[in-house]
């Protein structure tokens, strides 16, 4: 499993992500540079231009006609896939943490930062899949999270509930359509940061990251913790694989932790879970900085991790990674 | 509801609260005010003298009194009895500060002033407190004796039916007791946060495991790990254990403050200004108290003063806990007698110059001497024209066994074998230029007649380590060259292997060097407790972290030709490598041995290893913060040398038995880890397969196809032809 090194970012990656083809990888970092690359070859198809600071988020629409960004220039943008044309700008009074679709691409929702007086918000655009129209200025919805700020945010299957990480360790369900609170949990300890959230296929459960060094999966609809993997180091991202069962940790300690004697003192290793079982398969070594996000192929064929080290490291699993399999596992395949 | 602000009760009518009894609590938090009368003392038992005599009486007790502080002027009351005249047999007398009364009361009280006269002095307000009437029950009562209750077997531990070891950890806050279960998780038997403030330690012989908090040290023990004793000592550093377990030695950098404003249970103003107290394990009193003794400070070739390093423990013990020791440097030792904690023969032993002295860790059994004796082992440096000496003193006799005078000594270490047979004294030798350094050792066979003294000079380099094999007679050490000045990387080193000559009659030969292994970076020695192997570590360096598994009686198959002569056949096992680590212990066994990297030390992957005897890694963790791992040690065994021998006899048929024991918690282990994930996995695909029922009933298309839109144009089979073109060679010729 040779990776494919991505260096066309300058600095830090904070985020990454495969279209639903699967075919290309976005990545953003605190460079100011989108950049759109080939998943199979590495090879970059293009950059989008005109963000004024640090990018921190990106996501792409299901149909790759669409790409949302959101970052430290307190905008978040819309592009064409295609062109690389900006279509749309929103202004923001802080700075944008997190966009997402929502799983049929008709709704956008950006997270905001907590700073100046400014509480943290998710905000919930309708969007227009055709590129040519005009998209509009006007909120669909606005949740204002006053107890904790938000750090990360998604839509569940059906866009039925958003649901929101928080920087406390909270998990917290909200109606799609009302924004009311329906339902909050202390999933991670209390006041580690929830790092990452992101979605099984089918949105009917997530994995979220948190700095207490542990990911879990937790069911959408009850919000109930279903299995708890614990690595030993604080976590940033974390993401569940398709085909097989099993989910890619990545993190290690900030950058201003980390000594200066060894590099495996780090500990910037993706680190490959047994999503049932909960036990720790294998790791991935690589990245010289912590990994600031994973994101695995959507057909299951790979996975990348963008890192503080400022590459991206593209993955194809190899024949051994699908054939393994837990002696259960194998009993059941059998039968 | 539950209550908030808006609904609490404003005034709760019935309430009065001149009804409630608060004399208990009064009398609990009882406040003793400043009266004023803190400098005021009482004299009693003083002469009946007449009032012509008194001036002169006062004239007397004021020499005394004015010895201790000063008496204010005419502070000294004596009053009359106005009936016959003469004075009363007492004297108020004010001091001018308070101190001064505490310091008179402690110093005066009991001075006998002639021979039928003895001085009581006690404070007034004390008096005051003590002497009113009621205050003090006028009858006797007979003390409440407590019914005798059971107390848990504090040694219950070593009845596991599977020979288990316990070992406690300390990571982060936490304090667990454990079962060691080699390449298992440790089974837990208890787990206490903030068990103690900075360390725990056990007692020697494992009986007690010892917490340390700032009001002192506490014990405990048994099988539901309960409180067995409690020593304060506010501000304790250090502790130490006599061998047996008898008595406990604490210590605090502070001197102690105890007087009627700091009360310190079960202390008395006897500690006062203490720094070390020795305590009886059994009943919980100290026994005695001691303070720190100044070092004279020394200075350096350039002048500078040197910082003394204090040494610890400050009283050693003899091997059966009848005396401890102590040394002023320099000058003397002071062995007390215990119980009783008495000066031996009421006088300290003079040795001029004493550098170090150390107890011989079992009592020795030396040719020809019947009596009961303890030895330690001294040495004193060049003083003048004398020559560097090191002698063994028995004890209680005092008498010096055996010295040897030994010249160009720049230091000395001493160090006993386990049983006390042999002490080698590690000597490190300048040249005359005083510029290169050597080191001898002289090793002094204690059990042989007269004590002779076997000197090993073939070393041409400082000896950094040296260890006994423990119950053996060989020795390892570590050697190292000229360290170059403001190196950044430490010396190599060299780790040499010693057993002694196999002679006629197995009596032990002269000890000769079997072999050298150099270019390590080692400096660690750790044997096994039952001797024959051996841990040789690199332990706080930032480079090498190897740990190397020696075997010295490797049994070499048949056909290779054994080497007769020394009683040794060495064998390096295995070599690991343990990040970081810090610490390395050996189970008291002598089956594992533990690698910790300790949080005490350093922050990166603070854990452990569990390796077996022969380097085999079995377990690894790491934990956050850990800081301790120390194996509970084992008393003596109970058996005899015949019964001992009979099992290693029948060594085999016992192995077999603990080999079907181990298959067969394996087995069962396995199939549980199988069974438990069976379920997980069955529990996951009924919850997914309910998930997906739901979203068919919600008609979540998008969901069900894994997120992908289906998009119009997706039916449409669209065809890509790709031509792949490779070119494999390029050739240029130029037709003309």
């Amino acid at each position: 499993m040779r990776p494919i090194l991505l260096s066309g970012h300058e600095r830090a990656l904070t985020q990454v992500k495969y279209n639903s083809d699967g075919d290309i990888i976005f990545s953003v970092s605190k460079d100011h540079v989108v950049c759109a690359w080939f998943s199979h070859n590495g090879e970059r198809l293009g950059t989008y231009h005109g963000h004024q600071g640090a990018l921190w988020t990106v996501d792409v629409d299901p149909t790759s006609t669409l790409l949302a960004t959101g970052g430290a220039d307190n905008t978040m943008r819309l592009w064409e896939v295609k062109t690389g044309k900006l279509l749309k700008t929103w202004d923001f009074a802080t700075s944008i943490k997190r966009v997402e679709f929502s799983p049929d691409g008709r709704q956008l929702l950006g997270v905001t930062e907590k700073r100046s007086g400014h509480l943290s918000t998710i905000v919930v655009y309708e969007i227009n899949p055709d590129p040519e129209t005009e998209q509009t200025n006007e909120q669909s919805l606005r949740i204002v999270c006053d107890e904790s700020k938000a750090t990360v945010a998604g839509f569940s299957y059906l866009a039925k509930w958003i649901i929101a990480g928080h920087e406390d360790g909270t998990i917290s369900q909200f109606d799609a359509k009302t924004g009311e609170l329906l339902y909050s949990t202390q999933a991670h300890e209390p006041d580690m940061q929830i790092t990452d959230l992101q979605w099984a296929p089918d949105r009917t459960y997530f994995i979220t990251a948190s700095k207490d060094k542990t990911a879990k999966i937790l069911a959408t609809e009850s919000l109930e913790v279903l299995k708890t993997f614990t690595a030993d180091t604080p976590l940033n991202s974390a993401a569940i694989t398709p085909v097989k069962d099993y989910v890619i940790l990545g993190g290690g300690q900030a950058a201003m932790d980390v000594t200066t004697t060894s590099a495996r003192q780090g500990k910037f290793e993706a680190r490959f879970y047994h999503k049932v079982f909960m036990e720790e398969i294998g790791r991935v070594r690589g990245h010289f900085g912590p990994l600031n996000y994973v994101a695995v192929h959507p057909q299951g064929a790979g996975y990348c991790s963008g890192g503080e080290d400022g590459y991206v490291r593209v993955h194809h699993f190899d024949k051994p990674y699908f054939d393994f399999m837990y002696e259960v596992e194998r009993e059941q395949a059998n039968l | 509801m539950a209550p908030s602000y808006e609904n609490l009760p404003l005034e709760d009518e019935e309430f009065d609260e001149s009804q409630i009894d608060f004399t208990d609590l009064e009398e609990q938090y009882q406040v003793r005010l400043d009266e004023g009368l803190d400098a005021f003392v009482v004299i009693d038992g003083l002469p009946v003298v007449p009032e012509d005599n008194r001036a002169k009486l006062i004239k007397f007790i004021l020499r005394k009194l004015n010895s201790v502080g000063r008496v204010k002027d005419d502070g000294v009351f004596m009053p009359l009895n106005e009936e016959t005249g003469q004075t009363e047999g007492f004297a108020f007398v004010e001091y001018s500060a308070p101190a001064e009364a505490i310091h008179a009361v402690k110093q005066l009280n009991g001075t006998p002033l002639d021979r039928k006269h003895t001085m009581v002095v006690n404070k007034l307000t004390d008096i005051d407190r003590y002497g009113r009437e009621g205050r003090v029950d006028e009858e006797y009562h007979e003390p409440q004796i407590e019914p005798f209750q059971q107390k848990e077997h504090l040694r219950s531990w070593l009845g596991d039916p599977e020979g288990r070891d316990q070992l406690v950890m300390y990571r982060g806050d936490k304090v667990g007791v454990f079962w060691n279960n080699k390449e298992d998780p440790p089974e837990q038997v208890v787990d206490r946060d903030n068990w103690t403030e900075s360390f725990v330690q056990w007692s020697p012989q494992g009986t007690y495991l010892t917490s340390m908090h700032a009001q002192g040290v506490q014990l405990w023990g048994g099988k539901a790990w309960s409180r067995q004793k409690r020593f304060s000592h506010p501000g304790v550093n250090l502790v130490d254990f006599s061998p047996n377990e008898k008595y406990i030695t604490t210590w605090s950098h502070r001197p102690l403050q105890v007087d009627e404003t700091h009360p310190v249970p079960s202390l008395s103003l006897e500690e006062d200004g203490k720094n070390y107290i020795i305590w009886d394990i059994a009943t919980g009193k100290p026994l005695r108290s001691f303070a720190t003794l100044d070092v004279p400070t020394s200075t350096d070739a350039e002048g500078n003063p040197v910082k003394k390093k204090m040494q610890w423990p400050t009283f050693k013990w003899s091997s059966d806990d009848k005396y401890v020791a102590r040394m002023t440097q320099g000058q003397s030792i002071a062995v007390y007698e215990l119980p009783r904690m008495n000066l031996l023969d009421k006088s300290s032993i003079k040795i001029e110059g004493i550098m170090d002295f150390e107890w011989a860790p079992a009592t020795p059994r030396r040719d020809g001497v019947k009596t009961y004796e303890q030895l330690f082992c001294y040495w004193t440096p060049e003083l003048g024209s004398n020559p560097a000496k090191v002698g063994l003193m028995s004890v209680p006799s005092k008498e010096v066994v055996r010295t040897r005078n030994l010249f160009n000594v720049s230091d000395a270490k001493l160090h006993w074998q386990s049983e006390a047979a042999y002490v080698c004294v590690k000597v490190d030798r300048h040249s005359k230029s005083k510029k290169s350094l050597a080191t001898n050792l002289e090793i002094f066979r204690v059990r042989e007649k007269g004590v002779p003294v076997e000197v090993v000079d073939s070393i041409k380099d400082t000896v950094i380590n040296f260890a006994w094999e423990p119950k053996g007679n060989r020795f390892v050490l570590i050697t190292t060259g000229e360290i170059p000045a403001g190196a950044a990387v430490p010396p190599k080193t060299a780790v040499s292997f010693f057993a002694p000559e196999r002679t006629k009659g197995g009596a032990v030969g002269n000890f000769r060097h079997i072999r050298t292994v150099d270019k390590k970076n080692s400096n660690a020695i750790y044997w096994s407790p039952k001797g024959r192997f051996v841990v040789v570590a690199t332990l706080q360096s930032q480079q090498s972290f190897e740990l190397d598994f020696w075997d010295l009686s490797f049994e070499k198959p048949k056909e290779e030709k054994e080497d007769k002569d020394v009683n040794a056949n060495l064998q390096l096992m295995a070599t690991a490598e343990h990040y970081g680590v810090t610490d390395i212990e050996w189970d008291p066994t002598g089956r594992y041995v533990t690698t910790v990297a300790s949080a005490f030390r350093h922050h990166m992957e603070n854990g452990y290893h569990i390796y077996d005897f022969k380097g085999t890694l079995l377990r690894e963790e790491h934990i956050d913060r850990f800081k301790q791992l120390l194996w509970r040690p084992r008393p003596p065994t109970l058996l005899s040398k015949e019964e001992q021998a009979e099992i290693r006899k029948n060594l085999r048929n016992y192995s077999k038995l603990f080999d079907e024991q181990d298959l067969a918690k394996k087995n069962t282990a396995n199939r549980q880890v199988v069974e438990a994930r069976r379920r997980l996995l069955e529990e996951w695909q009924a919850w997914r397969e309910s998930q997906i029922e739901m979203l068919k009933a919600l008609g979540a298309e998008i969901e069900l196809n894994g997120g992908r839109v289906l998009k119009e144009e997706d039916g449409a089979v669209e065809e890509v032809e790709e031509i792949v073109e490779e070119i494999i060679e390029e050739t240029e010729e130029v037709i003309g």
